[in-house]
């Protein structure tokens, strides 16, 4: 199950004609994709828009009402094949996944999809982690759209907009036959808004009815002569027939008065740029801008003569395109150029080439070109961001990490361990939690090239003698192709490299969803498939399972074996256990249930010693556990801030095994707290009680006699 | 143009409820004639990192069915409210532009969430907060502060709903407490908590205003004839500026040893006062004061016993846990000691011998076992470490006291000859006591460290500057884990 329930949301996707919708963006898409009668959907989580596919799974009920097919995909380029069934059939489809990775693994369906052409209408759901927050590297999906010709809406961020793009999109999509992107910024994908929502649609043609009445047409298929076919089709048909949906539908918008100055602007970034607009006094809230702008709710094609209709007659023109390179500038300049005109086109020259354009970055841009094409519009400057030299000394970075209490880290803990003892090692990482092993405190990890590829990233390293090279992958990547081009791929090539698969029951870092080899049973899902089997089953012999990650000395043992070992071939450790945070969530109901029932029940915490703790940090470079932190030192005669333990501690053990195996610390102490206390319990407390305060007395007594 | 919006950013770490005050602002804008908008960047930065969550209320009697076109994100002086969870959060507000002093209201949490930098340092690694009330004075139109966590601890909600009740205080949004209760009941998320939680931060706003003084260290007084005449002794002895210093540490080696013991420690600060004046502000008597003290209680087998089975301790355990007056529990110690430890706490003579045996170190190895859990709060181990800490009577006698107190004295030699001719290096030369830390190999390791630097003194006496490559080598030796960059910086001084 998710990290995060949305049961009490897809209630709204219920709502009828007129009713007002409010909630989160991903959630209006939804709600889009329902009224737009689609019949199949699929896709792979990850941020921003792991919900999207949360709430289909916990909209199974009402998808199914609808006659809606609905799969959590293996990975991004098992949806893009999903898209296969629009080919042959009109039924329309929705895939989505977090670009621009996902659309780098679905490149290679995506393109059969594009060659071949479709009759119902595809969409592309992407969840575009670009900026602030993002988790990969930073590349445009817009390059994708272009070599493969898949249209790129990018709606202005509002709800009737985005809702009204996933309608008007599948109807392009067919007007064109060509599947069609849509592009979702991070903050738009959680937009909290409103719409006006109309019915739901059943889909006009199921998959069902696809089954039963197949079709086939070999034009479709990716093959010599069709192949060439396709190529002709998408200039000569395709492409015209979508200029003609996007110019007569008028997916494209224009805002504010005309004058001798424009902007135009991916419509992701409108709301953006009218509010640094209004910031100089130049606009209102409602976009009522001095000066006219030209809002591409489609990135991709751009219309030609909407281009040439907006430049002529202005001096200069600004492109506000974020990211690079800087594609639109380049097919604006060419439109201009095609038709003559003599309008200037600004954009990167003084747009900043990289980075997210906040509304400072806006601000600034907006200022420099209105200043030296338009300066009879007064505009005020942005204020200066305040100078704090000796605040920005002290501020700290907080890079990401495990959670408290993860059952990853005692792997890394045991790994930093072993290398101390046997000498640094080459480690490939892969996609997932697991890869914050390279941020303090553990340093660990050389490369990532992608999900299930920590494996394979380290296939060059073939050992002739001395060190082997460690690569960890997660459960997440192991399903997701970690399988056949790492392990599978090692055992072909003879390799003798180690691979740590861990295996946390979850894609916990995309938010918790199920996969194969998930330790939970699920109604809709069929999951306890084994990591181990599937390994072996692929030709591996060396294997080691730890069913418990939190035993460090196990762990140790198994990761130095794994290196020291005879036995030729990739050596493979399984490490599992739950991830804490979803098994936080699966206990914390029960504990609170057991305790208010009055129903006996222990709960384990942590603690350090103040007193005996000497500062050194030494259990924290071991650990990184958010509960592990620092408290001034309440010695007045020691100046360094001791250990400490805060009250989110859920008790996993490491500190204590990290105390026995390594820092021999005693500081750290394990505390059990009973609720609702058996008369056992009461009984052998009290004698005990009775006994060790006679004695506390005893001593103490005498202590204080003796004392200062 | 009239500018109708108010606009709200929240910072908070990941897992503070940053998403449900979020939701209940929404709930409470909408509630209350307002057009809202909200958005969030979560992702990674959920796992433990800082996050923003930002909020337009647009008033809906101006929209005439249209809808706002409303920011993403904060934009440079346009932001009314600005809500941090913690200290430094609130401090990257105001280094990323949030704060304006026309416009922001900023309410922050004083408490400190330390970032991994700052917690895995050797040593003292902590940002200085003083810096944050600095800015936030010169950058807000006013500020709310205060420790948000201890209003926590105290009602047992979680923090989002102490920041709620600390904006609804502010009456920024101009709406009445109910308005914001209303929000709370709405989310229908363990209200009774939240509600809780929302109270005392509404009532807690406000009594706080700026930074916590750090207290200075008062004299313990006497209680038994013995520490009065010791008291007597420093009195004479000492300048008055560090007797607090050195009456606590003659109250804390009564403590871990005796009164004989007391008076070695005055015994052995007598020749630093005497190098030492008024004019140099009696620093090199009160840091050898310090340092002397904690190295002579420095911490063994028997010491740790006695710390533990305290009654005191036992009650800050159950403070520590929150574990409520009268409910049970049960602690138990992680504890292993190696055939090291053992040979330590032996007399002199069988301690060498195991030292030198190394089938005998082995033997102790098996007999000792792996690390092993003490449940103090069990009646056996309670005992077995009541006989250990009753065993420092016989500390004198062991190899570690002799070794340690070597140690002590020549050092102590060290610092008094240095004193003579340089002063502030003996100064820098006393303060590297502070290097030594841990136990097992942690604890070898800061004392080789120790050493190198005593060992870099020597070498840097007479010379220019010595005092200042000594602290940059004892900073580098704090802050250096393992021994490579102190071996490094050592090794450049020649």
């Amino acid at each position: 199950m998710a990290e995060r329930s949305f049961e009490k949301e897809v209630e709204q996707l219920r709502i009828g004609a007129g009713a007002e919708f409010r909630g989160e963006g991903i959630l209006a898409v939804t709600k889009a994709l329902l009224q737009s009668g689609v019949a199949y959907i699929g896709g792979y989580q990850g941020a921003p828009i792991s919900h999207l596919m949360d709430v289909f799974s916990d909209a199974d009920e009402l998808l199914k009402e609808l006659g809606v097919h609905f799969e959590s995909s293996a990975s991004e380029a098992a949806a893009a094949a999903m898209c296969a069934a629009s080919v042959n059939y009109p039924l329309r489809g929705a895939v989505a996944w977090k670009s621009v990775v996902g659309t780098n693994v679905a490149s290679d369906a995506l393109s059969n999809i594009a060659s071949g052409g479709v009759i119902g209408g595809v969409m592309v759901i992407l969840g575009e982690d670009y900026g602030e927050g993002s988790s990969i590297m930073q590349e445009r999906s817009h390059a994708f759209a272009m070599k493969s010709q898949i249209w790129l809406l990018d709606p202005r961020p509002n709800l009737p907009t985005i809702v009204d793009m996933v309608e008007r999109g599948f109807e392009l999509s067919e007007a064109s036959h060509t599947p069609v992107m849509l592009e979702l910024r991070v903050r738009a994908c959680h937009l909290h808004g409103r719409f006006l929502a109309k019915d739901n649609v059943r889909p006009r043609f199921t998959v069902q009815d696809a089954l039963e009445n197949p079709v086939r047409d070999t034009e479709r298929i990716v093959l010599p002569p069709a192949n060439f076919l396709h190529e002709r089709e998408k200039v000569e048909a395709r492409w015209p027939a979508a200029i003609r949906f996007i110019q007569e539908r008028q997916l494209n918008e224009r805002f504010g008065r005309d004058g001798e100055v424009g902007i135009i602007v991916q419509g992701g970034l409108y709301n953006t740029l009218n509010r640094a607009l209004e910031l100089m006094g130049c606009s209102d809230s409602f976009g009522d801008a001095q000066l006219p702008i030209y809002v591409l709710n489609v990135t991709y094609p751009l219309i030609p003569e909407e281009v040439k209709a907006f430049c002529s007659g202005k001096r200069a023109v600004l492109i506000l395109e974020e990211g690079q390179p800087e594609f639109i500038e380049h097919e604006l300049n060419t439109i201009l150029r095609r038709a003559d005109l003599q309008t200037r086109i600004v954009g990167k020259e003084i747009l900043p080439r990289a980075g997210e354009y906040t509304a400072q970055v806006v601000w600034d841009g907006v200022l420099r070109f209105l200043r030296e094409w338009s300066p009879k519009l007064a505009v005020r400057p942005a204020p200066a961001n305040p100078l704090e030299p000796a605040l920005s000394k002290e501020v700290p970075q907080r890079p990401a990490g495990f959670c408290t209490g993860c059952p990853e880290r005692p792997i890394f803990t045991a790994l930093k361990l072993v290398q101390r003892e046997l000498g640094e090692h080459h480690v490939s990482a892969d996609i997932g939690c697991h890869l914050f092993s390279i941020l303090p405190p553990f340093d660990i990890g050389n490369t990532t090239m992608g999900y299930g590829l920590g494996s394979a990233g380290a296939s060059a390293f073939r050992r002739i003698s001395g060190k082997r090279p460690i690569a960890v992958m997660g459960d997440g990547g192991f399903w997701h192709n970690g399988l056949s081009s790492g392990v599978g791929n090692a055992v072909f090539n003879q390799d003798d490299s180690a691979t740590i698969v861990v295996d946390n029951g979850y894609s916990a870092a995309t938010g918790g969803q199920d996969i194969l080899s998930s330790a939970a049973d699920s109604r809709s899902r069929s999951t306890k498939h084994s990591i181990e089997r599937a390994v072996r089953g692929i030709g591996v012999r060396w294997i080691r399972t730890i069913a418990n990650t939190y035993d460090l000395a196990a762990m140790r043992k198994s990761l130095k074996e794994s290196l020291t070992t005879k036995e030729p071939g990739p050596k493979i450790i399984v490490a599992r256990s739950e991830c804490m945070l979803n098994k936080q969530r699966r206990l914390r109901p029960l504990f609170d249930a057991a305790r208010q029932s009055g129903r006996r029940i222990v709960r384990t915490r942590f603690g350090v010693d103040a007193e005996t703790c000497t500062g050194d940090h030494a259990c924290i470079r071991l650990s990184g556990c958010p509960s592990l932190t620092i408290k001034p030192n309440p010695d007045p005669l020691k100046i360094d801030p001791v250990a400490h333990i805060d009250n989110s501690c859920v008790g996993c053990g490491l500190c204590g095994e990290v105390s026995h195996s390594e820092v021999l610390c005693p500081s750290f102490y394990e505390a059990k707290i009973v609720f609702n206390p058996s008369l056992w319990d009461r009984v052998s407390h009290r004698m005990r009680s009775f006994i060790v305060e006679l004695a506390q007395r005893f001593r103490e007594r005498r202590e204080a006699r003796e004392a200062y | 143009m009239e500018r109708r919006r108010i606009t709200i950013a929240i910072l908070a770490l990941g897992g503070q409820g940053g998403g449900v005050l979020t939701d209940w602002l929404v709930s409470l804008g909408e509630a209350n004639g307002y057009f809202v908008q909200a958005t969030s960047v979560p992702g990674v930065a959920q796992r433990t990192g800082s996050t923003v969550y930002y909020l337009e209320f647009f008033p809906e009697d101006g929209l005439n069915g249209r809808q706002p076109a409303l920011a993403l994100m904060p934009a440079p002086g346009d932001v009314d409210i600005v809500i941090a969870s913690e200290l430094m959060e609130a401090g990257r507000a105001i280094l990323r532009g949030f704060v304006t002093p026309d416009r922001t209201r900023l309410i922050f949490s004083t408490h400190r969430v330390y970032a991994i930098s700052e917690k895995s340092a050797p040593g003292m690694g902590v940002a200085d907060g003083t810096k944050v009330f600095e800015s936030a004075l010169r950058n807000s139109k006013s500020y709310i502060a205060f420790d948000m966590d201890a209003v926590c601890a105290r009602t047992g909600s979680a923090i989002n709903a102490v920041m709620f009740g600390a904006l609804a205080a502010s009456g920024t949004l101009a709406l009445p407490v109910q308005a914001f209760e209303v929000a709370i009941r709405a989310c229908g998320f363990t209200v009774a908590a939240n509600l809780a939680g929302f109270r005392a931060g509404f009532d807690s706003a406000g009594q706080e205003t700026g930074p916590r003084e750090a207290t200075a260290l008062i004299a313990p007084m006497p209680t038994t004839a013995a520490g009065r005449r010791l008291r007597d002794r420093a009195k004479a002895l000492l300048p008055s500026p560090a007797l607090p210093i050195a009456l606590e540490g003659v109250r804390r080696l009564m403590d871990y040893q005796d009164a004989n013991y007391a008076e070695l420690y005055l015994d052995r600060l007598a020749p630093i006062v005497a190098t030492d004046s008024a004019a140099n502000d009696w620093a090199l008597t009160k840091e050898v004061a310090r340092g002397l003290a904690v190295w002579m209680s420095y911490e063994d087998a028997m010491r740790v016993a006695q710390q533990k089975i305290r009654a005191a301790r036992i009650n800050s355990v159950r403070h520590e846990i929150r574990a409520e007056s009268g409910q049970i529990f049960h602690i138990a110690e992680y504890m292993h000691p190696r055939w090291q430890e053992l040979r330590d706490a032996l007399p002199a003579g069988l301690g060498k011998l195991l030292e030198s045996s190394e089938s005998l170190q082995r033997l102790a190895g098996m007999a000792l076992g792996k690390g092993r859990k003490v449940r103090t709060s069990s009646v056996r181990w309670f005992l077995v470490l009541a006989l250990l800490a009753a065993y420092r009577r016989k500390r004198r006698s062991t190899l570690r006291y002799l070794r340690e107190q070597a140690q002590i004295g020549s050092w102590l030699s060290e610092v008094s000859s240095t004193a003579k001719s340089e002063y502030a290096l003996a100064l820098e030369l006393a303060r590297c006591q502070n290097v030594i830390k841990g136990y097992g190999e942690t604890h070898e390791r800061s004392m080789r460290k120790f050493h190198s630097l005593i060992a870099a003194q020597k070498r840097l006496r007479g010379g220019p500057d010595g005092a200042l490559v000594l602290n940059s080598l004892r900073q580098v030796a704090i802050m250096d884990p393992d021994e490579t960059e102190l071996g490094r910086a050592v090794a450049a001084i020649v």
